[in-house]
């Protein structure tokens, strides 16, 4: 059992010719925790996590890992774990030689690393993949291979880059739960880089949410997904309506309704609210102005999409036994949760 | 096999040769020009006027042949040794520079040329600079006393190894190129990042990957210098040192009868050894070929 | 550090690859009576009858070879794709035979074969087109088998034909346009093999341009030495070229 050691990136700067990959990043992770850093592609999550392992070096900034400036310690001296996106295991290697190399670098016996190694093929669940290689395994089970490769070392911290992309969608939950209990279990901090919010959201302890090289939230899964800071955040995570609305005095007034805003929102005047579909409240109404476009049945819920009177369509998510019974062309009343709004 | 089940071999048999029928032309052409000549070889070789005979195999053993066949290999081996290492070098160069890059594309244009299509050329390109009137011979000995063509040692097995390794460079740099080029980014990473320094990544990881594809061009270059004729009949016009030339002398050789016969037992010697060794080019190749796509 | 040491191999292994192409344009273009340059080398590739003969046959015997090169291969290439996917093994493998068979095995064993050819077709260095479409069959194959993976044939194919297209117009007008830099890269170096090729011309006792520039060697060494750096440099041109050409397509 490793107990993790916090990370800091402090005013990370990465510079390429004309393009700010990352523009004075500051994300400080505690000992054990498993942080997500979630954005679009080009956002500058992978370029920090890059820094972080070594294998790239920013413009200007530090990099401190358990109280000690790593900044300019080269990659193979930084005592790091990490899971690349795919094809990362060594093919001429079986799966128990991959998992031994770090130990192998590090110079311990054979019986040692055998044994380590096994122990770790273990935890991850592949004791009958021992002797297989690379080609022998699937996607999945390559991912994992590389993930006791990662931990075998014991490493400070765990650094996995974009681990899920390359595989199909059902391996895709299955594993991201497995790195997370492998995770729990071993302690070890833990950077995850996805551009996938669901992966972000299902896993992490902290989501950093990212755009354009800089840091636009950190905060716990649920509340980066209720209390967006920024409206990147809002409209990154989730699905948004957008609807217009009137702020006065902390309300934000809309579908002839008032429910307060969030901070970060326009302090009075018209504006646009971001507005989520569960939050969203759909009740039949002959008198009323909207009336129902289509409904499409996901199963246990329902998306109704209503076209209000201006026109506009907004998306609500009902359970299915409520949407039951809404028919194109049904005039209905669109209405808003008890919830705090983003307005911008 | 029951009579129903035979009858349904048969019409499989029969649409499938008449689906094949277009490719008959290609067939043709392929019979005809590269089939049916090695087959003469070969057949040629063990009969001699209409009966099996192995006289023309044991012209095979005769001091000329085997001295001739000696040199061929030391030749070979020796440029595919010298051609797989600075070649190696050479493409690692290569690799290093952009994909898209104007020096990659002109290095790689100038290789395919050097390496495939310019045998005579290059025998005169060495006559143009080391041979007797050559460039660098003029040179030296106008600046240093020296001279360097000397005793015409351009014309022999000396000067057929200098040319021979100066198109298996090129020609290393084209079939070992691929097999860098798949050496993933991702390999050298995880193994940074799992403690690997440059000399461990190379002795744990690079080499044990390249070593396969490294040896099979080896061989590759072996055979295809046992088998190249235009360079060495550009230079050498007398002597048949090597076993190509020795085939020539036989096959316009109008002085004693036989000879063809001789051609033909040489031609099956070539074919043998070239046979061998893409035998084992095929089969290291074909391991790593998985590794490195 | 490191760059210091390649910058250094570069240079080196540049005036090694370099220096003799250098020798061949010095050496084919000095006036060794009166001293300085002159261009009377260079002017006997048109000048010099014979020459200038060699230099015409193996140009013409390059464009048939690619003509009967691509008529052969790519209308079989597409057949196996299409209908006879069980063959590809056997065509591959004798595309790739050349390859294992050395040209001067071929020459040796071709004796009888050429006694039926010179018969049918009598005796110009033309009918050397057949062999060597043998011969430009793997660097052909290759080119052409990289791009129709490239494309989906099938889904091409089968369009076409439901259109109501025939296989000729089928293969011509809609498979061909599609995998151009494929034949154009076949094309190209067929050509620069043929224009290269020796072994089987000269001892079937054919005068190619490589034929020539050997007979001429001994006793014009400048003549043999500019037509080769000829040969060379179109060659390197040629691909050049096609590497050029086929790269802005694959990103466009």
């Amino acid at each position: 059992m490793t107990t993790g050691v916090g990370v800091e990136l402090n005013d990370l700067t990465r510079v390429y010719g004309t393009v700010r990959a990352l523009d004075g990043l500051t994300l400080h992770i505690e000992p054990g925790e498993f942080v997500a850093l979630l954005g679009p592609s080009g956002c500058g999550k992978t370029t920090a996590l890059r820094i972080l392992a070594g294998l790239d070096e920013a413009t200007s900034g530090t990099v401190s890992v358990g109280g000690r400036d790593v900044t300019s310690v080269p990659a193979n001296k930084r005592d790091m774990g990490m899971v690349f996106q795919a094809y990362s295991l060594f093919p001429h290697l079986t799966a128990l030689e991959n998992v031994e190399f770090g130990l192998k670098m590090r110079g311990r016996a054979k019986g040692d690393r055998t044994t380590r190694a096994t122990e770790m093929l273990d935890l991850v669940g592949l004791s009958a993949h021992l002797n297989k290689y690379a080609t022998e395994l699937s996607g999945g089970q390559q991912q994992r291979v590389a993930l006791a490769r990662a931990l075998a070392i014991q490493p400070s911290v765990l650094l996995l880059d974009e681990p899920l992309s390359a595989l199909d969608a059902k391996v895709r939950t299955q594993l991201r739960d497995e790195i997370r209990r492998v995770q729990l279990e071993v302690g070890t901090t833990t950077v995850f880089v996805t551009h996938d919010q669901e992966e972000a959201l299902a896993v992490a302890d902290r989501v950093g949410v990212m755009s354009q090289g800089r840091l636009e939230q950190l905060a716990p899964p649920a509340e980066v997904y209720a209390d967006p800071a920024t409206p990147f955040v809002a409209e990154f995570v989730g699905l948004n309506n957008k609807v217009p609305a009137e702020v006065t005095s902390g309300q934000a007034h809309l579908l002839g309704m008032s429910v307060p805003t969030l901070a970060g929102s326009i302090s009075s005047g018209a504006g646009t609210a971001l507005l989520r579909p569960e939050s969203v409240t759909v009740t039949a109404d002959p008198a009323g102005t909207s009336t129902v476009k289509s409904v499409a049945f996901l199963g246990p819920i329902s998306r109704v999409y209503v076209a209000l009177a201006d026109g506009a369509v907004i998306d609500a998510q009902l359970t299915s036994a409520a949407a039951r019974g809404f028919e194109p062309g049904a005039p209905v009343t669109v209405g808003v949760e008890q919830t705090r709004l983003l307005v911008v | 096999m029951g009579e129903g089940g035979r009858l349904i071999l048969l019409g499989r048999i029969r649409g499938r040769a008449i689906a094949a029928l277009p490719l008959l032309p290609f067939f043709a052409v392929v019979a005809i020009f590269l089939i049916v000549p090695t087959i003469t070889v070969i057949v040629s070789a063990v009969f001699d006027e209409g009966r099996f005979s192995l006289a023309r195999l044991q012209a095979l053993f005769s001091e000329t042949a085997l001295s001739a066949l000696g040199k061929s290999v030391l030749l070979s081996g020796s440029t595919a040794l010298l051609g797989a290492i600075l070649g190696a070098l050479l493409a690692w160069l290569v690799v290093s520079r952009p994909a898209e890059s104007l020096v990659r594309r002109t290095v790689l244009s100038l290789c395919s040329v050097l390496a495939q299509f310019g045998g005579v050329a290059l025998a005169f390109a060495f006559l143009a600079t080391i041979g007797l009137n050559g460039v660098l011979t003029l040179w030296v000995q106008e600046h240093l006393g020296w001279n360097l063509a000397g005793s015409g040692w351009l014309y022999g097995l000396p000067g057929l190894i200098l040319v021979y390794t100066y198109f298996q460079i090129p020609l290393m740099v084209i079939v070992f190129l691929p097999a860098l080029e798949g050496l993933r980014e991702q390999w050298r990473e995880a193994a940074v990042s799992l403690g690997a320094s440059t000399w461990q990544y190379w002795r744990e990881v690079a080499v044990p990957l390249l070593t396969p594809a490294f040896l099979g061009s080896a061989l590759l270059l072996f055979a295809n210098a046992f088998a190249a004729y235009a360079t060495a009949a550009a230079l050498v016009s007398q002597g048949s040192p090597i076993v190509p030339l020795l085939i020539r002398s036989a096959l316009t050789s109008e002085v004693v009868l036989g000879q063809a016969g001789f051609a033909y037992a040489l031609a099956l010697e070539m074919i043998v050894v070239v046979a061998v060794v893409m035998v084992a080019y095929n089969l290291l190749v074909r391991r790593t070929a998985r590794w490195l796509r | 550090m490191r760059t210091a040491a390649r910058g250094a191999l570069w240079l080196l292994f540049g005036a090694f690859f370099l220096f003799p192409l250098y020798a061949m344009a010095d050496f084919s273009t000095r006036n060794l009576i009166k001293g300085g340059r002159t261009g009377a080398a260079w002017a006997n590739l048109f000048a010099d009858d014979a020459l200038y003969q060699a230099i015409v046959t193996s140009l013409l015997l390059a464009v048939l070879t690619v003509v009967a090169m691509l008529v052969v291969l790519v209308p079989t290439m597409i057949w196996v794709r299409l209908r006879t996917p069980w063959a590809k093994g056997v065509v591959e493998f004798m595309c790739l035979l050349p390859l294992t068979i050395p040209a001067l095995v071929i020459v040796v064993g071709l004796k009888n074969v050429y006694l039926w050819v010179t018969y049918l077709l009598g005796e110009s260095a033309l009918t050397l087109t057949f062999v060597y479409v043998v011969v430009v069959l793997p660097f052909a194959y290759r080119a052409l088998d990289a791009a129709l993976s490239a494309i989906d044939l099938k889904t091409l194919a089968e369009a076409a034909r439901s259109l109501g297209a025939g296989w000729p117009t089928t293969m011509l007008r809609v498979v061909v346009p599609n995998i151009w830099s494929g034949v154009l890269s076949a094309a190209f170096i067929s050509v620069a093999v043929v224009l290269g090729e020796y072994t089987i011309a000269s001892l079937s006792g054919f005068q190619t341009l490589q034929v020539q520039i050997v007979a001429i060697g001994k006793s014009d060494g400048p003549t043999s030495v500019a037509a080769s750096l000829a040969v060379l440099l179109f060659g390197f041109v040629l691909l050049l070229g096609l590497s050029l050409l086929t790269r802005r397509r694959r990103s466009s």
